[in-house]
């Protein structure tokens, strides 16, 4: 296996989650395009991790899942928050402070 | 080294697929189920990696708890009128720039890599992981325990109905 196969892959699912977290209107649809970058960046770590022989980048995957853990938890709170003073989750309906 | 590259080719295919129907399906629980399957992919690529026990907590945390989160999000968060159009009108330009970071990250990839190879002799063990974590990472290790703590926190002060 090459490096870069994998590091590819990982740039692909990168952009599929930026597409994503540009087009979407529902709150929780725009959180998983966030989940989908964030498990395209733990894959570039992990195969950094196999070609370097170090497992400090398994260690900060680690990390990086714990806190897309936390992200989730508050980021679906807020969203919650805004369908309740909205009724719906459309991010777009949240503009009050827009110039 | 063959059945590897095919099962990463396998894998990898399914993985965008999966990806893409994520960003543009029309039902948001075929989203959610769609990211389980980039997510165990994700995992079997761990695998392939060698690196088992990251492998297992991502099946854990990922499949096992965010999902779940994510369909109790979808659940609570249903819109009183029915399903709107769930995307905004920047179709065209959001997929160039997606198109173009791709292409630059390629092309960087390939200069910078080449042909670089994966070579793995044995699993990471567990063992090894532990250790480090508790003797060169115990600060960081202590400090994300306090931050998902007060993010726990945080949501429940949120979402509490007062």
């Amino acid at each position: 296996m090459i490096l870069n196969q994998f590091l590819i892959l990982a740039a692909v699912l990168f952009c599929i989650g930026i597409y994503g977290v540009l087009v979407r209107r529902n709150g929780v649809l725009v959180l998983m395009s966030i989940e989908l970058m964030l498990n395209a960046v733990n894959l570039n770590l992990i195969a950094f991790s196999a070609y370097l022989k170090d497992t400090s980048g398994q260690i900060f995957v680690l990390f990086v899942i714990t806190i897309a853990a936390a992200e989730v938890g508050v980021g679906l709170a807020i969203i919650l928050l805004l369908f309740r003073n909205f009724r719906s989750p459309d991010l777009d309906q949240a503009q009050q402070l827009k110039g | 080294m063959v059945a590897q590259n095919v099962a990463f080719w396998i894998i990898a295919i399914a993985m965008v697929l999966s990806a893409i129907g994520v960003v543009r399906t029309s039902n948001v629980v075929h989203a959610a189920l769609y990211l389980v399957i980039v997510l165990a992919g994700a995992a079997a690529q761990y695998i392939l990696l060698a690196a088992e026990f990251v492998a297992w907590v991502q099946v854990l945390i990922y499949i096992g708890a965010v999902v779940i989160l994510f369909l109790f999000g979808i659940m609570l968060t249903r819109s009183p009128m029915g399903d709107l159009d769930l995307d905004n009108s920047q179709r065209m330009p959001a997929f160039v720039a997606s198109l173009a970071l791709v292409g630059t990250l390629t092309a960087l990839l390939v200069d910078a890599f080449g042909n670089s190879k994966v070579v793995i002799d044995s699993p990471t063990k567990t063992s090894v992981l532990s250790s480090d974590i508790f003797r060169l990472y115990i600060v960081p290790f202590e400090a994300v325990s306090i931050l998902l703590l007060a993010a726990l926190v945080g949501a429940i002060v949120l979402a509490r109905r007062d």
